[in-house]
């Protein structure tokens, strides 16, 4: 678990270059930070502190803002199973029950294998479909106890590729042509000084 | 949020039935407050934006669409508004809303440090609910934890008004206090392991209107109910106003006084904390002699024992006699009052008969450069639109409440300011420019800013730089805060800056000056070829002086040449008025071998620190919370100093030692009590301005002395060739951080743990290309002088420079200085070892 990787810092440039305030660009690092360690790590906040140049507080204080931001180790795959009303009417409760002695464990927990982290949500706004639930905040529809088991079982033999695993936004990382990049400079530059490139000891 | 912003345009409104008349486009809740009727609240600050956060100010609003409740400190008062604050509606909606801010917080108000002084149980009182319907159960946090070494947070009682945290991101630009989670979870806190480790982190705890957030040097010290207070002047250079707060005759806290003109109500750490060092229990409790048993003078002995009054009185007027005024000299008294420095002086100037005085250690501005010039004040810089040229080093670790008045003025008001300081500081995130001359070579930097033109690089600033510079000061009036960059530099660069100003018409000066009262002392005389009300030694005015009786003819010795001549043993008696040369002073060798030389010194001191240590005969003096007078800060700006407790020992205030030394030579300098000093200058008739202490003790914004009349400026010679830097050197810069090996830092245990170990920073670019190892120390060398000391990569410094700061632990980075040159470059040799 750590800061971010040279790999991570590559596409946390692209990303930066995109706005023409570095601290814009919070939100996007702290996805890709997610993505890179399947949750947002102390150290990870620290190292986006340092390249936007804000605070570690300050970063800490949008990422705990926001409930899709985990910063304790998450499962693999994040179950959301929704509670709201029209679920609740079609047996949300029960299947919240059945994955719970599916998997071992309580809501709000993490399998010790480190697959799964259950957790029930309220209205994910899919009322047709009740009861219905997210892995990893893709849909599953009309979900009975038989196809949660069914699902768990595919995941656990990797058969369900479509399904990324917990902090991948998308498979297609966004590209932004060269033309519309709001023209920051690269983080690590640093500038010769001008008596240097009089004195021609520099090109 | 400020005063200087406030539309001159009246508009009406109705409060309460009574039409009143209030600022346009000033806050309701400020405009209600004017007209005497206190609206309650929480979240909002005078001195910081609204943000509408506790509701608390609710108030029935109609402006022509029917009444509705609205927050009074998140609007602007309009014509015709009519606004009750005391209607049922309104009396319930505030009843309602302290109910939901009580849902959380505890009752554990009788072991709260706030109870007695906490408005929120003030306002619970006055307009809330005396029950709550809330029985679930509330949140609960780990009491108290540390954010920092000496604020303590209760989450638990915490509302979460955005006071703190406001302050920290807006006022100061610290945001490391943050609220963290959301909802019903949400809470204030730091980072993990990043405590809050601001400069200006007491303030927080004077703003919170609960017990979240409490001092440690203040925690169950008394009951608001048993302190006294009394407004008084912290004596820093820029007289941040302060109320001193004792029970039974002990300090226990430094609050800030929210004052228009200078501080608005916040302090730095470093003085808000320091009332532990004037308590502390090393205090000089009495006159200490070197000799080797109880009242027994011995000149060789190595120790120092107490002695009588008479004694030290005796023994100081006999070192007195038995040499020749030109012989006698004193170093220090910018720490004194004002009243002090004028006592000192009749004894030194008046009496003794010697010009060698010398309020600073060589380490400001000359006085003939400092009074030669016109002041601004802190409002003229700080208002809307300003143009305003810093030279210098980092407010933000020396001259903290400016910083915070500046940093307001810059995003609040509007304010253009240009940086030109060797490295980065605090306010480079907010300048509209930031140049890096190196030091030594501000006066041909300025030269080509005002001109416009410049070679391609001048003093390591560029062409470009020099022009934008030219174009944002041109036609502006130029409001210039000076300071000198490093204390590696001479004052010479500098001093030929300030001549090309001087120049512009328009143009007003704030000195940064080094130590508390500075401006008083040169004000009061405390300045080779100086006598009080500004006057030079030869004016024609010193007849006036006409109880000054062996006024000397010739300008005396500054304190590089005072020590200079003590280390040839040329001088008998040496003064020590509050000064520390051997930590101060540049040149730590020569001062320590002018103590040594000097037949007889005397110090005035409140403390045994290493100067006075070395000294033969001490005076224990009072501190500023045990004495009356006044000071004078870097804008010419008086203030009253008052006592609140009484002194440790038979410590004395310092002009009543003159006035005892006096009488042991057989004078009277008629200096009974603080306002002798300003009838008697008034009654010579010497200064144009017109002070009495009567006057000074009754006006809350203090008096202004005018300078740049009586002593005229003496230009610099603007020949400017400056040495020419090659690219294998690092000009030196040494400069001060808030907190550091002082004595009253030293002596405060809430301040001490503050200070890091000596290092030299430099940038990242010139770390990698001179191949150091991380951690490992290397060798510096200027010419004969060397010394081995860590050096680490910094972005904040610009290539080409060495930086650090003084006075740290470990290894003395004075030892680079050479003496007599306007800048110090040293070379970084990895391989060389110090011999």
């Amino acid at each position: 678990m750590s800061r971010l990787t040279e790999e991570s810092l590559r596409t946390a440039n692209d990303i930066i270059d995109r706005y023409p305030i570095k601290k814009s660009a919070l939100i996007p690092l702290l996805h890709l930070a997610q993505e890179q360690d399947g949750w947002v790590t102390d150290e990870a906040m620290n190292h986006i502190a340092e390249i936007i140049g804000i605070t570690p507080a300050e970063v800490l204080g949008t990422c705990s803002f926001y409930e899709m931001f985990k910063r304790q180790p998450n499962g693999e795959y994040q179950v959301n199973i929704c509670h709201g009303i029209s679920c609740h009417l079609l047996g949300a409760d029960q299947l919240i029950h059945h994955a719970e002695e599916t998997l071992g464990i309580h809501e709000g927990e993490t399998t010790s294998d480190g697959i799964f982290s259950l957790e029930g949500v309220e209205c994910i706004a899919a009322c047709t479909e009740a009861p219905c639930m997210q892995i990893n905040y893709r849909y599953q529809n009309q979900v009975s106890e038989s196809q949660f088991d069914e699902l768990v079982k595919q995941i656990r033999s990797e058969e369900r590729s479509d399904i990324p695993k917990h902090g991948t936004l998308a498979k297609v990382r966004q590209n932004i042509s060269a033309e519309r990049i709001a023209g920051f400079d690269s983080i690590d530059e640093s500038i010769a000084p001008v008596w240097l490139e009089r004195n021609g000891e520099v090109e | 949020m400020t005063d200087t912003f406030k539309n001159e345009t009246k508009v009406a409104f109705t409060l309460n039935g009574q039409e009143v008349h209030a600022n346009a486009g000033e806050n309701l809740i400020e405009a209600c407050s004017q007209a005497g009727v206190d609206i309650p609240h929480f979240c909002y600050h005078n001195r910081m934006n609204s943000v509408g956060m506790c509701r608390m100010c609710i108030v029935e609003v109609d402006t022509g669409r029917g009444p509705a409740l609205q927050p009074s400190c998140m609007l602007d008062v309009t014509e015709g508004m009519n606004v009750d604050t005391e209607s049922d509606t309104t009396k319930k909606a505030q009843d309602g809303i302290l109910e939901f801010l009580l849902l959380n917080h505890p009752l554990d108000c009788p072991v709260c440090d706030k109870g007695g002084e906490c408005p929120l149980q003030d306002q619970t009182i006055a307009y809330g609910p005396g029950e709550t319907r809330f029985v679930e159960e509330k949140r609960h946090f780990e009491k108290p934890i540390p954010i920092n070494e000496n604020v303590y947070l209760d989450r638990e009682r915490c509302i979460l008004c955005d006071r703190c945290t406001r302050f920290a991101d807006e006022v100061v630009g610290d945001p490391l206090i943050h609220f963290i989670d959301r909802g019903n979870e949400t809470q204030v806190n730091t980072f993990p392991e990043d405590p809050f480790a601001s400069y200006f982190s007491g303030n927080v705890v004077q703003i919170c209107p609960v017990g979240a957030l409490t001092a440690k040097p203040y925690r169950f010290k008394a009951r608001p109910w048993d302190l006294e207070e009394i407004e008084s002047t912290y004596p820093n250079p820029l007289g941040d106003r302060i109320t001193i707060q004792s029970s039974r005759d002990e300090v226990l806290r430094f609050q800030g006084l929210d004052s228009d003109t200078v501080n608005w109500g916040w302090l730095t750490d470093k003085d808000r904390f320091s009332f532990q060092a004037f308590q502390s229990e090393y205090r000089i409790q009495e006159p200490l002699v070197r000799g080797s048993g109880l009242n027994k003078p011995d000149k060789s002995a190595k120790g120092l024992v107490a002695a009588s009054w008479n004694t030290a009185l005796e023994m100081t007027a006999k070192a007195i006699q038995n040499s020749t005024p030109n012989k006698i000299a004193f170093i220090g008294g910018a720490r004194f009052t004002n009243e002090s420095q004028y006592a000192w002086t009749k004894l030194a100037k008046g009496l003794i008969g010697t010009d060698n005085v010398d309020a600073t250690l060589s380490d400001d501005l000359p006085a003939h450069v400092l009074l030669g010039l016109q002041r601004t004040t802190i409002n003229e810089i700080c208002s809307p639109g300003s143009t305003v040229l810093l030279i210098g080093s980092d407010l933000k670790e020396e001259y903290g409440t400016l910083y915070i008045r500046l940093r307001d003025a810059v995003t609040n008001m509007g304010a253009n300011l240009i940086e030109l300081t060797p490295v980065e500081t605090g306010l480079s995130n907010i300048a509209s420019l930031s140049l890096r001359p190196r030091p030594g070579e501000i006066g041909k930097v300025i030269n080509s800013i005002l001109s416009g033109e410049s070679p391609l690089e001048i003093g390591g600033v560029s062409k470009e730089s020099i022009q934008a510079c030219h174009e944002l000061l041109q036609d502006k009036q130029i409001n210039v805060i000076f300071g000198r960059q490093s204390i590696t530099e001479s004052t010479e660069p500098l001093t030929q800056a300030l001549t090309l100003l001087k120049d512009i018409p328009g143009t007003k000066f704030l000195p940064l000056v080094r130590r508390a009262n500075t401006s008083g002392a040169f004000f009061m005389g405390m300045a080779p070829g100086q006598l009080p009300g500004q006057l030079p030694l030869d004016a024609d005015k010193r007849k006036y002086l006409s109880d000054w009786e062996n006024l000397p003819n010739e300008k005396g010795m500054s304190t590089d040449q005072i020590l200079k001549a003590a280390g040839d043993g040329e001088i008998d008696v040496l003064f020590l008025l509050g000064s520390d040369p051997l930590r101060d002073y540049r040149n730590p060798e020569l001062a320590s071998k002018a103590l040594q030389m000097t037949k007889t010194v005397v110090a005035v001191d409140l403390f045994v620190n290493p100067s006075t240590y070395e000294s033969d005969i001490i005076f224990p003096a009072a501190a500023f919370i045990e004495v009356n007078g006044s000071h004078t800060n870097t804008e010419g700006r008086i203030t009253p100093i008052r006592q609140k407790v009484t002194s440790p020992g038979t410590a004395r205030p310092d002009w009543m030692i003159a006035a005892e030394i006096a009488a042991q030579l057989n004078h009277d300098l008629k200096i009974e009590k603080p306002d002798d000093v300003w009838d008697e200058i008034q009654a010579a008739n010497i200064s144009n301005d017109e002070i009495t202490f009567q006057n000074i003790k009754s006006s809350p914004e203090g008096l202004i002395l005018q300078f740049g009349t009586e002593t005229p400026f003496r230009k610099a010679d603007l020949n400017i060739d400056t040495r020419p830097f090659d690219s294998y050197s690092h000009r030196l810069v040494l400069s001060k951080k808030m907190f550091d090996n002082g004595t009253i830092i030293q002596m405060s245990p809430a301040l001490k743990n503050f200070t890091s170990n000596s290092e030299v920073l430099i940038n990242p670019v010139d770390f990698s290309s001179i191949g150091i190892t991380e951690g490992q120390p290397v060798t510096l060398i200027n010419g004969e002088k060397k010394i081995s000391v860590v050096v680490k990569p910094d972005e904040r410094i610009p290539r080409s420079i060495a930086f650090g700061y003084l006075n740290q632990d470990g290894v003395d980075l004075r030892a680079l200085i050479s003496d007599g040159s306007e800048s110090i470059d040293i070379r970084i040799d990895p391989t060389a070892k110090v011999i």
